[in-house]
């Protein structure tokens, strides 16, 4: 789950990162509100959505104008680009073409930058640990850093056993080439990060930049913090974090039904059971000649009500000419699934051609059903035959 | 021979008397595996299934001797009943359980590095040695002792390459569900290092999919062990976008070197055959086998 760079600074601020003041606004009064309290003289204003690349975006309302985060100078500026940016679609390096819609800004007291660096820490699969990445070049994709320039980024591994320990934090300051009391500044930030991300389950902290002020202090300037699906039964305040808006709705209404659906591009809608078979089942329409429009992945048990669910899922998007079925029962019987799938198919009138594949026992009754139903429901007998039919069928119907 | 598990292995579940644990359990029995017990917290010293309950993995051990136990734990107490097994020492666990929050395998997997035990998964459909012994939730009619090993990060992905080996009639030594998980207890190279091992394992079926390197580290051990055993892969996602979790907690493309295509590419300069369908993994290991 992700969070707005607003909110993961209140997160962080709680465990003693320091943040630039500043304050959300949903509406242009707001915004002024919010700077009138910071005081000036130089305020942000960020727009406020999932993705990244913000300052080097642009809006689609006014492609020559300034980016998703702008330095202004007075009342009027933050009011100007207040509206500017609240209601309009920020298109950034991440959030492909169509953008982002925003509709919150953040509007922070300006900061006198002195050394941008860039911290994170996430899991590192290879040592199952979480580990602390750090470079010297704050503000840039760390991607690229990477490619072009490796030596420039500093790895620390932190054993579980102890968790991070002032010399952790140390070695990342000194090899930043922090010194003085920045140093003393910058692991106080690092620790306060590391318990942040143990304590709420999150699965990335990023902070890009870290900034070095003409003054000394050390803050972080932005912050990205994205958390554990798997643990958020335990961090009901996180949970509440959440902006529905940000999601596409058709995924929120799968989740709703703990269906896992995520929408492509192609148009031969999936419904698979297993994660790696759905997948491989979008994997193989390819093969074929055509596009997977999902991937959505039913689960353990295929009732007639989830799949009635999913099916009305794949069918929200428009794209979808056709629908492949295809269930690795296992020890799931194939008659129970092929009852669910006929009676799902005839509570949404199904009218574009449907191909279901079953495996498992029972098969042969899971068959009948189908073909018995007075559906035009064309059965397969393995996964290639199930994506050369449904590819002929949706060429054949268009 | 086969792998990790044969008919002597005694079998206990954790989360025995619950829904999964119960039904799996009756599932194991009816298959043949060796179940000699089970564990729930309040229960020891009942009955269920006509079989001894424990209060404790220890406790199983010390009474029974088990000697690997299958966790059906819902998520928030998996990694509890997973430490518990290593603390008991008990040499192979399984863990079924889907959605361990990741910060809490990251202590698990602390624990077994100083531990004499094996885990298998979370996130995973289990281990099985057809005709023998079963432990997970895999179907069990599907599976066809033979001579092919395999190892996979997908549930019912491995099963298509079961039905398929069955099918061709090659058939099975064991299978390894490694699971889904960015953190897991094995991964292919200690999979692949027991099946280049077993005499009765004449190929291996590894099937992987976006995410992490561990198929990368896989096929570089197969490089390096000079095996001449044909190791047949596929892995899933090709068309996945990135930055996108494809349903398991580790699969999603978050680097560059963890694309499919750049996994293919790895496997294949390492000799293995890379089957470009997912419904071809029977019949590219009859070519490969023949060639």
């Amino acid at each position: 789950m992700n969070i707005h760079e607003y909110q993961a600074k209140g997160l962080l601020e709680r465990f003693g990162v320091s943040v630039p003041r500043g304050h959300v606004a949903f509406t242009i009064e707001e915004a002024a509100n919010a700077a009138r309290e910071l005081g000036g003289p130089v305020w942000v204003v960020k727009s406020q959505i999932h993705a990244g690349g913000r300052g080097a975006g642009k809006f689609k309302e006014d492609p020559n104008g300034g980016g998703g985060v702008r330095v202004v100078k007075s009342m009027e500026e933050v009011r100007a680009n207040a509206d500017a940016m609240l209601g309009a679609t920020l298109v950034t390096k991440q959030t492909g073409p169509a953008g982002k819609e925003v509709r919150r800004i953040y509007i922070e007291e300006g900061c006198d930058i002195a050394r941008e660096l860039y911290l994170a820490m996430l899991l590192d699969r290879n040592t199952s640990r979480v580990t602390i990445v750090a470079s010297t070049e704050g503000g840039m994709e760390i991607e690229e850093v990477a490619a072009n320039t490796p030596e420039k980024i500093v790895r620390v591994s932190i054993d579980p056993a102890t968790g991070i320990s002032g010399f952790h934090a140390r070695k990342v300051a000194f090899a930043l080439g922090l010194e003085g009391r920045q140093v003393s500044a910058a692991v106080r930030l690092l620790m306060g990060m590391y318990q942040a991300f143990v304590e709420l389950d999150a699965s990335l902290v990023e902070v890009n930049p870290m900034v070095v002020t003409g003054g000394g202090d050390v803050l972080a300037l932005d912050a990205k913090m994205n958390f554990d699906d798997s643990a958020l039964f335990r961090h009901p305040d996180i949970e509440e974090l959440r902006d529905e808006t940000e999601e596409d709705p058709a995924e929120l209404e799968a989740a709703a039904h703990e269906l896992n659906y995520i929408k492509l591009d192609g148009s031969i809608g999936c419904m698979v059971n297993g994660a790696g078979l759905a997948m491989a089942t979008m994997d193989i329409i390819k093969l074929y000649g055509s596009e997977p429009a999902n991937f959505l992945d039913v689960g353990g048990s295929a009732t007639t009500e989830r799949v009635t669910t999913a099916f009305k899922i794949i069918l929200s998007d428009d794209n979808v000419e056709g629908i492949l079925v295809n269930i690795f029962g296992g020890i799931m019987r194939c008659d129970i699934i092929a009852e669910g799938v006929v009676a799902a198919a005839k509570e949404v009138s199904l009218a574009v051609p449907l191909v279901v594949r079953l495996e498992g026992t029972n098969v042969d009754l899971g068959k009948k059903i189908m073909a018995e139903s007075g559906l035009p429901i064309i059965s397969a007998d393995n996964l290639a035959d199930a994506a050369e039919k449904i590819v002929a069928a949706v060429k054949e119907a268009g | 021979m086969a792998v990790l598990v044969n008919k002597d292995t005694k079998v206990i579940c954790q989360g025995f008397t619950g829904a999964q644990g119960s039904f799996h359990s009756e599932q194991a029995i009816a298959y043949g595996t060796n179940m000699v017990g089970g564990v729930t917290p309040g229960k020891g010293g009942t009955t269920h299934l006509d079989l001894p309950v424990f209060d404790t993995v220890a406790d199983a051990v010390e009474k029974v001797g088990a000697d690997a136990t299958s966790i059906y734990v819902p998520p928030p107490f998996a990694a509890d009943a997973i430490l518990e097994a290593i603390d008991a020492e008990i040499p192979l666990i399984v863990c079924i359980t889907e959605g361990i929050p990741v910060l809490d395998m990251i202590k698990v997997k602390r624990a077994l590095e100083t531990s004499p035990c094996r885990l298998i998964g979370p996130n995973c459909p289990g281990v099985i040695t057809p005709d023998e012994c079963k432990i997970g939730i895999m179907p069990g009619h599907i599976h066809k002792r033979g001579i092919i090993g395999v190892v996979s990060r997908s549930g019912t992905l491995t099963y298509e390459a079961v039905a398929q080996t069955t099918v061709t009639g090659l058939g099975q030594t064991s299978c390894i569900g490694i699971g889904g998980d960015p953190v897991n207890g094995t991964n292919f190279v200690e999979s692949l290092e027991m099946f280049v091992a077993d005499d009765e394992t004449q190929g291996i079926i590894m099937i992987g999919e976006i995410g992490g390197d561990a198929e990368v580290q896989g096929a570089e051990f197969i490089k390096s062990s000079g095996t001449k055993k044909p190791v047949v892969g596929f892995i899933a996602g090709k068309t996945a976008p990135p930055g996108r979790r494809m349903g398991h907690a580790g699969a999603v493309i978050s680097g560059g070197k963890d694309t499919a295509d750049h996994k293919i590419e790895a496997l294949r300069s390492a000799g293995i055959h890379v089957a470009d369908s997912p419904a071809e993994l029977g019949t590219t290991m009859l070519t490969a086998m023949k060639g």
